[in-house]
C-alpha cells in the first residue's frame, strides 16, 4: 500500500489582465505527509489553492517547485497509483455507468469481460449495480458521484484523491455517501485525501485535518473520534466530534486571508 | 425542411416521455409547409413568362419526359457518383485535420490559416486552372467538390475540439490515457455534435460545387442537363435537376440526422429543446 508526500510544493499561475502580466502565486512551501490507510481533510478559505494542492498530487498540474512521493517514490505526472474524484464527477456523458467505470480500467490494459466484471463489482460497492446501463444525464447527482467513486476505486489505486466530492449534494445524499465513504476504506484500507469545506464533513471522515493558508500549512488537527462506534449519530453526539470540530473552526478563522497577488511583473511574486 | 425533419425524432422522445397533452409531429408541419409552398408557386408560377421562370406542373411533366427520353438516369447517377466521392472524401479528410488542429496548438498556429483561408477561397474562380492541372474528367469534378466541402467539415470539428472541456480531457489524463486514446475516446465524441453540423453544412456545399464543376468541365450530369435546357430557353426542364438536387441533399441530411440519432442518442437526451 502507498501513503504519499508532498514535498515543498510551490505553484504559480501566469496571467494576462488588462495587458500586464501578473503572477499569481497559489502554493508557497507545501509540505505534508499522509500515512498508508490513513484519511486526511484539506480544509482553508475558498480559493487558498486546495484544488491546486490536489491536481498537484495527481499530476494534472505541474508544480512549479517541489516534488510528489507515493510510497516513497518520487513520481511525476499522473499514475495508476493514485486515483481522483473530481467535485462534479466528470462522467463521459455518451457512456453508460459501467461503461465510464471500465474506461478507466481499459487505460489500465484491462479489457473484455474482465474489465466488465470488475466494474460491475465496484458499481456493486457503490450501491449501483442495477443502474449499470443508465447514462450520466438518468442518475441523480450523488449517483453520477458514486460512479465517479467506482470509477476511481476500480483501478485499485493505493491513493485517492477527492476535491470537495460531496459538495454539491444536498445534506442527506452527502451523509449517505460519507457513510459509504467510511465503509469502503474499512473495507480497502486505501489512503485518501479529501478537500472539504465543510467542517461536520471533515471531522467525521478525516484521522487528520491539515487547515491551509497563504500557500502553506497552518494548522493540522488531529482528530481521535471513537470509530469503532460507526453509527454516525453516536459519533456527531461525541465529545471528541464537538471538541474537534471547535478547533477546525477556530483555526479556520485564524486563516481567512485569500491567495496572494502580485500586480507587476512576471518576477514580482509577494 | 432538414432542420425540422432533423429533431422530429428527438421530440417525439419527448413526447413519448411527458405525453402531456397531444402536439401536431413536426412530419405533418413539415409536409404542409412544403404543400402550401409548392401550391402557391403553382398558382403565381403560371402568371409568368415561361421563358422567366416555371411552376411545378410543368415542371413535373418535364421530368416525366426526361425520364422517358432516357437522359435524367445516366446524368443523375453520374453526379450523383461524383458528389458522394468528393464529398466522402471530404469527411474522411476534413475531420482528422479539424481533430488535429483543434488539438494541437503547434499544429493549429501552422496550419489553422490555411483552413480559415481555404474556406473564403473563391472556387468558381480556380476551377479553369483544375481543369488544366487535372482534365475534364472525374478527377477535376471530385477536386472541386472536395475543396468546397472539406473547410466547413474541418473548421466544425476543430470549432468542437475547441469547445470540449478540459474537465473532460483531465479525466482521460487522469487514468494515464495517451494523446491518441484522448483523441480517440474523449476528444472525438465529445466533440460530435459540432461535427455533425459541419459534415451536414458539407451537404450543401458539394451539391453547389457539383454543379459548379460540371458547368466548367464536360459538360455532364444534371449541369450538363441545366445547361442545355438554360441555353434552349427551356425554363422547366432546367428546374428539374435544380429541385431534384435540392430533395437530394434534404434526404442526404435526413439520413444523417438518422445516424446521428442512432449513434449518439445521448445527444438528443441532454439537448432536447422543451415545449413547442
Ligand atoms: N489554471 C489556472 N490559471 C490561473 N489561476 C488559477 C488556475 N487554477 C487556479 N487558479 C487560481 O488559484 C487560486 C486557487 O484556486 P483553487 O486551488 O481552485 O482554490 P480552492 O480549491 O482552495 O478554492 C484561485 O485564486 C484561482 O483563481
Ligand atoms: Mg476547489
Amino acid at each position: 500500500m502507498a501513503g504519499i508526500s508532498l514535498v515543498g510544493i510551490g505553484k504559480t499561475f501566469a496571467q494576462r489582465s488588462k495587458g500586464r502580466d501578473t503572477v499569481i502565486k497559489v502554493l508557497d512551501d507545501l509540505t505534508f505527509d499522509v500515512a498508508d490507510g490513513e484519511i486526511v481533510a484539506l480544509c482553508g478559505p475558498s480559493g487558498c489553492g486546495k484544488t491546486t494542492a490536489l491536481r498537484i498530487a495527481m499530476g494534472l498540474e505541474a508544480p512549479t517547485k517541489g516534488h510528489i512521493t507515493v510510497d516513497q517514490r518520487r513520481v511525476k505526472g499522473c499514475g495508476h497509483d493514485r486515483g481522483i474524484i473530481f467535485q462534479h464527477a466528470e462522467l463521459l456523458p455518451w457512456l453508460t455507468a459501467k461503461a465510464n467505470v471500465m474506461f478507466g480500467l481499459e487505460m489500465k490494459g484491462i479489457r473484455g469481460s474482465a474489465a466488465s466484471d470488475v466494474a460491475m463489482s465496484y458499481l456493486d460497492l457503490v450501491g449501483l449495480s442495477a443502474s449499470a446501463e443508465r447514462r450520466p444525464h438518468q442518475l441523480s447527482g450523488g449517483m453520477r458521484q458514486r460512479v465517479g467513486i467506482a470509477r476511481a476505486l476500480a483501478i485499485d489505486p493505493g491513493v485517492l484523491l477527492m476535491d470537495e466530492p460531496f459538495g454539491a449534494l444536498d445534506a442527506q445524499s452527502r451523509e449517505g455517501l460519507q457513510t459509504e465513504l467510511l465503509a469502503i476504506h474499512a473495507k480497502t484500507r486505501k489512503t485518501i485525501v479529501i478537500v472539504t469545506h465543510d467542517l461536520d464533513e471533515a471531522v467525521i471522515l478525516a484521522d487528520r485535518i491539515l487547515v491551509l493558508g497563504e500557500g502553506r500549512l497552518q494548522e493540522v488537527i488531529d482528530v481521535r473520534l471513537p470509530r469503532q462506534n460507526r453509527d454516525s449519530g453516536t459519533l456527531r453526539a461525541a465529545p471528541e466530534f464537538t471538541d474537534a470540530r471547535f478547533r477546525l473552526w477556530q483555526a479556520l478563522h485564524r486563516n481567512t486571508s485569500p491567495i496572494m497577488v502580485s500586480g507587476n511583473s512576471t518576477d514580482g511574486i509577494v | 425542411m432538414a432542420l425540422s425533419n432533423m429533431t422530429s425524432d428527438v421530440e417525439a422522445i419527448e413526447e413519448t416521455s411527458s405525453s402531456v397533452g397531444k402536439r401536431v409531429p413536426n412530419w405533418v408541419i413539415t409536409t404542409a409547409s412544403v404543400s402550401i409552398a409548392v401550391a402557391l408557386w403553382e398558382i403565381f408560377g403560371r402568371d409568368v413568362n415561361p421563358i422567366f421562370g416555371s411552376y411545378p406542373s410543368a415542371i413535373f411533366v418535364a421530368f416525366v419526359k426526361l425520364l422517358k427520353s432516357g437522359q435524367f438516369l445516366p446524368a443523375a447517377r453520374d453526379s450523383a457518383e461524383t458528389l458522394c466521392l468528393g464529398y466522402i472524401l471530404s469527411v474522411i479528410v476534413g475531420i482528422p485535420l479539424g481533430l488535429l488542429i483543434g488539438r494541437f496548438r503547434v499544429l493549429e498556429a501552422a496550419f489553422g490559416i490555411y483552413v480559415v483561408a481555404g474556406y473564403a477561397m473563391p472556387l468558381v474562380a480556380l476551377v479553369p486552372l483544375l481543369v488544366l492541372w487535372l482534365g475534364l474528367g472525374l478527377s477535376v469534378k471530385v477536386a472541386v467538390i472536395f475543396l468546397m466541402a472539406v473547410f466547413p467539415v474541418c473548421i466544425n470539428t476543430w470549432v468542437g475540439v475547441r469547445a470540449v472541456p478540459r474537465s473532460l480531457v483531465d479525466v482521460g489524463r487522469s487514468f494515464v490515457a495517451s494523446d491518441a486514446v484522448i483523441l480517440r475516446r474523449i476528444i472525438f465524441p465529445a466533440a460530435l455534435p459540432y461535427i455533425v453540423a459541419g459534415v451536414r453544412l458539407a451537404i450543401g456545399k458539394a451539391v453547389v460545387a457539383m454543379i459548379i464543376a460540371e458547368f466548367f468541365t464536360a459538360i455532364s450530369g444534371l449541369g450538363g442537363i441545366i445547361i442545355n435546357s438554360a441555353n434552349n430557353f427551356d425554363t422547366a426542364t432546367m428546374f428539374v435537376p435544380v429541385v431534384f438536387l435540392m430533395a437530394f441533399a434534404c434526404g442526404l441530411d435526413a439520413l444523417i440526422g438518422l445516424i446521428e440519432r442512432r449513434c449518439m442518442p445521448w445527444q438528443a437526451e441532454i439537448g432536447g429543446r422543451e415545449g413547442a
